[in-house]
């Protein structure tokens, strides 16, 4: 049985018709790739499986551990254990970084939270993460530029723990070393039993990471499906050759 | 933020004891009603003679024609005295059963014994309880109810009493002045800084009544003062109103911090007056927050007549369905080197409007002075409202002025982004919520801050049952 399983999706968004029929399976322990131009559909796959209400579903479902969560709403289906990292995160004031992940923990695995054990943990990630103590105690990405609003998404990640983590455009608008550590937290992160969906436009992340199954997106189809290689092919002629 | 939110019960703001009074003046306002009020009270000559002379102005003065409507207000249907079945003690043992009941449920001697200096408690127009730690009596504190200041201290009654807020300045102001009753008097002699806060808790029990209270303090020089003022009354179908008047004289270097959590049910029509004059190099602190009520027209103002003298104002309001609060901060700069900072935000939902009205006045004199006004909205949904009505009148150019207004909505992308984190819904609203009033939460003394959450908390989850069709 697959973790993910995407049958035949159609999604509109206002009104436009923007995914067309997609089919995607992703299995524990193994690492996917969406790649395509801008608008394509790309973000919208990943808003789709988290149900994100501005995203109209009009045909086809998704399975996730066997139960279908295409109509869930997206709070359930992150308890299920789906996980999006965000292109452009949210700025919530008024709530730290550390007060809301253990909010969100809690609600995830619907057990109380040890505080110690929890603040340590934390502690450890943003170590990792390169990510400065004093954020912890920071309003969450309140302020923060857009490599640290990154780093903090993949600190979100490591600290839930899901068994699905979609990666959307995780890479964009970072610069070499930030692009290194948010790397090096999705290779922390991944194991046998989870999976990885990445959602990109270009391959720098895609360099330091080992990837199973490469996807070609394209005007809301699936085009083509291959292994890494398909993204170096892609990096070198661009996607022409798929339109 | 709490992530374990304690279960909360309106019901304890709801108490609603037999209106079972000593004494309950007759509806309405003439002459004879004043005079027998002021026979009741026991007054002077000299404060009889002063409700006569403010119930001509309140005669004379038109009702407001902005802001919102209160024709629904007939001062023919409303009792401006009611004397509950108390003496005023010290001794909390002596307060009758029922009105204890109410005080004990809202916290109120608990929060006297875990951190206050002293504690007063109003119920309809007298206050049943007064007291203070010994050690501010015998620094000379003077704190206690406004009917003993005005029989045992007469002279600086006479010389403050409506002086900061003349009676012409409004018809509710003129109205207060004929039958105001109760409230407390806090005189802190120069030099004394009182460490711990104390608060004065009004109640309004009785239906068809109006509370006026007259609180007045005096901070002398080099002194410094907390004042906590919290108000709460049971639901009523009729109009209750609630016109107290609040002077404060913070003198040359004193400080002075006011903090009110009003809570008024939602048939009070609260129609507040608030007012500071500020000397040199002294400053006053107002944090104000206001969730009751149907309507508020509530705008504290400081008059920073010395040099250098300082305010700053921190406000939230949260307007719920049929609620139209109006609420806002004026502040006059009347020397040199003055300076305010004005924080204001608002919450409204389910219907309601919440208003920011403000003024800020700098006269000629007052140059090199500094002024920052922010004031922040937002609307939970498509059907609430939010305004502001800033009148900045800036008569000098010596001056730093900025003014920061946002109005804004809940953000479904704020929404989709805390529930991809396995929060629900209400949830994620109420993160949003509090974390936009979380900067005034932290200005509030921790057990107002709890308070707060909670009146918050239950705004929102009112508004989920109404939603899922569970409403009463």
């Amino acid at each position: 049985m697959s973790l993910l399983e995407i049958k035949d999706l159609y999604v509109n968004v206002e009104e436009k018709e923007i995914l067309k029929g997609i089919d995607l399976k992703i299995n524990k322990g193994e690492v996917h790739v969406i790649m395509g131009p801008n608008g394509s559909g790309k973000s919208t796959t990943a808003n789709a499986i988290l149900n994100n209400p501005a995203y109209k579903k009009i045909k086809g479902s998704i399975l996730f551990d066997g139960a279908d969560i295409t109509n869930l709403k997206t709070d359930e289906i992150a308890r299920k254990g789906i996980f999006m990292s965000f292109q452009l995160p949210e700025e919530i004031p008024g709530i730290t970084v550390s007060n809301f992940l253990r909010f969100a923990k809690n609600k995830i695995t619907g057990k109380p939270i040890k505080i110690f054990e929890f603040k340590n943990e934390l502690k450890k990630h943003m170590e990792e993460l390169g990510i400065k103590p004093e954020y912890s105690e920071r309003y969450l990405n309140v302020g923060f530029s857009g490599g640290e609003k990154k780093k903090n998404e993949i600190l979100q990640l490591l600290t839930l723990n899901p068994k699905l983590a979609i990666l959307d455009e995780t890479d964009s608008g970072l610069d070499v070393d930030s692009v290194n550590i948010v790397s090096k937290g999705i290779e922390m992160f991944k194991n046998k039993e989870n999976a990885i969906l990445i959602i990109t436009h270009n391959t720098k992340i895609l360099h330091a990471l080992k990837v199973d199954y490469v996807h070609v997106l394209v005007n809301g189809k699936i085009v083509k499906t291959g292994t890494g290689s398909l993204a170096q092919e892609i990096e070198e002629t661009g996607y022409k050759s798929f339109k | 933020m709490k992530t374990k939110l304690d279960e909360i019960n309106r019901n304890v703001y709801n108490i609603k004891n037999k209106d079972d009074y000593e004494y309950k003046i007759k509806k309405g306002l003439t002459p004879e009603i004043i005079k027998e009020i002021s026979k009741q009270k026991n007054d002077p000559e000299w404060m009889k003679e002063f409700r006569l002379k403010a119930l001509e102005t309140y005669n004379k003065l038109e009702m407001p024609t902005w802001g919102p409507d209160l024709s629904m207000l007939n001062m023919d249907e409303i009792a401006t005295y009611v004397r509950p079945k108390s003496k005023m003690t010290g001794n909390w043992d002596d307060v009758p059963e029922d009105i204890k009941n109410t005080f004990d449920k809202l916290g109120i001697p608990e929060a006297e014994k875990k951190s206050l200096a002293g504690v007063g408690a109003q119920y309809d127009s007298e206050v049943v309880y007064h007291s203070m730690k010994n050690e501010l009596i015998s620094q000379g504190v003077i704190y206690t109810d406004m009917e003993t200041a005005v029989r045992e201290y007469p002279d600086i009654v006479k010389a403050h009493f409506m002086k900061c807020v003349p009676l012409t300045d409004h018809k509710f102001v003129a109205l207060h002045g004929a039958v105001w009753s109760g409230g407390s008097f806090v005189y802190v002699p120069k030099g004394i800084k009182v460490e711990i806060p104390l608060q004065s808790y009004f109640r309004l029990n009785s239906p068809e009544s109006g509370q006026f209270e007259h609180t007045l303090i005096i901070v002398d020089e080099g002194a410094s003062l907390h004042f906590i003022e919290g108000c709460s009354a049971p639901k009523y179908n009729k109009v209750n109103l609630h016109a107290g008047c609040v002077e404060l004289y913070v003198k040359d270097n004193a400080y002075l911090r006011y903090s009110t959590i009003e809570n008024w049910s939602k048939n009070m029509l609260n129609l507040n007056t608030k007012r500071a004059i500020v000397g040199k190099n002294a400053k006053i602190d107002w944090v104000s927050g206001s969730f009751g009520s149907k309507i508020s027209m509530l705008y504290p103002m400081s008059i920073l007549n010395g040099e250098g003298a300082r305010t700053e104002y921190t406000g939230i309001s949260f307007a719920g369905k049929g609620q139209n609060l109006d609420t806002g901060f004026k502040v006059i700069h009347n020397n040199k080197n003055t300076s305010s900072l004005i924080n204001s935000k608002s919450i409204s939902k389910n219907g309601g409007t919440a208003t920011y009205r403000a003024l800020v006045r700098i006269n000629e004199v007052a140059k090199g002075s500094k002024c920052n006004v922010n004031c922040e909205s937002l609307m939970l949904d498509d059907i609430s409202r939010s305004d502001t009505i800033p009148v900045n009148d800036i008569k000098t150019d010596d001056v730093e002025f900025s003014h920061e207004a946002k109005i804004g909505k809940i953000s479904d992308k704020s929404i989709f982004y805390l529930m991809s984190r396995g929060l629900s819904e209400e949830d994620a609203k109420g993160m949003i919520v509090r974390g936009f009033a979380d900067p005034i939460s932290k200005e509030l003394p921790i057990e107002y801050a709890a308070e707060m959450n909670n009146l918050i908390n239950l705004e929102l989850e009112r508004k989920y049952r109404i939603k899922k069709g569970m409403s009463k």
